[in-house]
């Protein structure tokens, strides 16, 4: 049967970023999906090489713009475990509270615009309203709608005034009542019900194999939360406190993922409210003192999943190397596995549904004479045995490579 | 002020392209469609193509990969048309300058491809979402 191939991108009124997609159809049917990327690298890994320790949360704050807390958290983290400095508990507790903010107003986007796709416009307006109160809260507690330069080595940049909290409680008390409300509407719809139900499902297997992190892999059945395995900050103490828990489900449909994420505002919201009743008094930061060579990891749940970053030093005022992995990295092959014998109409739903972040993801890119490619993993393989074998030669080692050749 | 420019100023369809943003940009812009903020009241309305667009609004830097497209869509646009630089990387490349993957700035590019491109800048990282709608009235009110 003759093939049909439907490209979208990279400039699409459907999608935020610039990304392009090829759908391979037959009829209405989806067989295969491609993704192509590679509009938006800018080179991050490398402008950190040239700024101060100091200067690098500022942009990997502009890695993304929605998860704008998650790329500085995850960096700091790194630092501090390189240094083995303790933050002081006013400091944990402000970044975490900014951490859940974010993840409130992230989720309450990606509601409205699940709702903008299945054509519920109504939808889009009222969760992008809800979400205005969650942005004057954070103007209040940080400085600036989106990007709040909370996150420092050492603990928070800034102390937040107990004027800016009172507010946030006040905001997390109206956006409760409405989250609820969202939640009531998606579980009572029959429309919304017949639209998502079975709709791209991605089975457990699936997203233990494609390593699916965050939102993406907890509807599946995958019990994976950094915050909940690897507690950092004021996350430990939290969950201990039980002032929230890990929503976890099985279907692994669309519906799941949009409950797995209503869910979770309202778990985020109970947790920033135990946040600030338990908020501690005292400093808010501590000087690093000397840097050393050494190399450290850091990892934060990000509203998209598990966002890890490292770093390394040679003891100068700047890192040597600075690598970073987004939850999108490992979300976006997920689409080979739910995609495929899908309707065309629900493509765009399903591709929407792992929250996509294609800013975060770009870190790899192939130009070479004004071609860009992209390296397979057999052209990987060969470039690695290649490079180690000239190093052999470099270094007058006999090679037991040979057997590659 | 010619017929064409008359007509431009009535109510203006913008089409989006993001170029290599960080998203932040891009959502404010979003925002600016919802009950808050809803730019619809003065007629600007986000359309599919720029075949229907009276002005652009772009975000981000233009990374190797995006330049050509850009171009592409910027003549694909009727003309005359606005180039609105929403953010710090559209009106002068903010952290990324000196990065191997930004050769060069959007206005750059555009005023290569059309010396008489109406290009304006709105500053600000993000630039909050009052900013965006007082540099639009502002434009329009100078055109």
């Amino acid at each position: 049967m003759k093939k049909t191939i439907l490209p979208i991108g990279p400039f699409h009124p459907l999608l935020e970023e610039p990304e392009f997609f090829t759908f391979h159809l037959d009829g209405e049917t989806v067989i295969d999906v491609d993704v192509r990327i590679g509009y938006n690298h800018r080179g991050h890994e490398k402008l950190a090489t040239g700024l101060t320790w100091d200067q690098v949360p500022f942009l990997v704050e502009r890695i993304c713009g929605i998860c704008s807390t998650s790329h500085p958290y995850a960096y700091v983290l790194a630092v501090e475990d390189m240094l083995g400095i303790e933050p002081p508990p006013r400091g944990k507790y402000i970044r975490s509270l900014i951490g859940e903010m974010e993840r409130i107003h992230s989720h309450l986007l990606w509601l409205g615009l699940a709702g903008h796709f299945i054509g519920y416009n109504t939808v889009w307006m009222w969760a992008w309203r809800y979400r205005e109160e969650i942005l004057d809260a954070c103007e209040l507690l940080s400085g600036n709608r989106n990007h709040y330069a909370m996150c420092r080595v050492g603990g928070a940049r800034r102390d937040v005034s107990q004027k800016a909290l009172d507010f946030t409680m006040k905001a997390l008390d109206t956006n409760e009542k409405s989250t609820k409300m969202f939640l009531g509407a998606v579980a009572d719809d029959p429309v919304i019900h017949k639209r998502l139900k079975g709709v791209g499902i991605l089975t457990k297997e699936d997203a233990i194999a494609y390593c699916a992190t965050g939102p993406t892999s907890r509807p599946s059945g995958v019990r994976w939360d950094i915050r909940e395995t690897d507690p950092y900050d004021a996350y430990g103490e939290s969950l201990e406190a039980g002032a929230w828990k890990v929503i976890v489900t099985e279907n692994g449909d669309v519906f799941d993922k949009a409950v797995v994420r209503v869910l979770e505002t309202l778990e985020s919201i109970y947790l920033c409210r135990w946040l600030i009743e338990n908020m501690p008094d005292g400093d808010f930061q501590v000087v690093p003192g000397e840097m050393h060579e050494g190399e450290g990891c850091g990892h934060h749940e990000a509203p998209r999943g598990e966002v890890f970053h490292y770093v390394r030093s040679d003891g100068s005022n700047k890192p040597i190397r600075h690598k970073v992995r987004a939850p999108t990295f490992s979300n976006l092959p997920t689409y080979k596995a739910s995609c495929p014998g899908e309707q065309i109409a629900d493509v765009a739903l399903i591709t929407a549904a792992i929250d996509p972040c294609y800013c975060c993801t770009e870190r790899v890119g192939v130009i070479a004479g004004g071609k860009h490619s992209s390296l397979t993993q057999d052209d990987l393989v060969k470039l690695s045995v290649e490079k180690t074998m000239e190093i052999e030669k470099r270094m007058g080692v006999k090679s037991v490579l040979n057997k590659f050749k | 002020m010619g017929l064409k420019t008359a007509a431009l100023k009535k109510s203006i369809w913008v089409f989006h392209v993001a170029c290599s943003p960080c998203n932040n940009c891009d959502i404010e812009i979003l925002d600016l469609l919802t009950p808050r903020f809803d730019v619809e009241r003065f007629g600007i309305v986000l359309v599919g193509s720029p075949r229907h667009a009276d002005a652009l609004l772009i975000t981000g830097v233009a990374n190797t990969h995006v330049t050509p497209r850009l171009i592409e869509t910027y003549r694909a646009t009727a003309k005359p048309c606005v180039c609105f630089l929403f953010g710090a990387c559209a009106s002068h490349g903010n952290f990324f300058r000196g990065s191997y993957n930004v050769p060069r700035r959007i206005d750059e590019i555009i005023r290569e491809e059309d010396p008489n491109a109406i290009i304006v800048y709105i500053p600000g990282c993000p630039p909050k979402p009052e900013a965006m709608i007082a540099g639009v009235v502002k434009a329009l009110s100078v055109l």
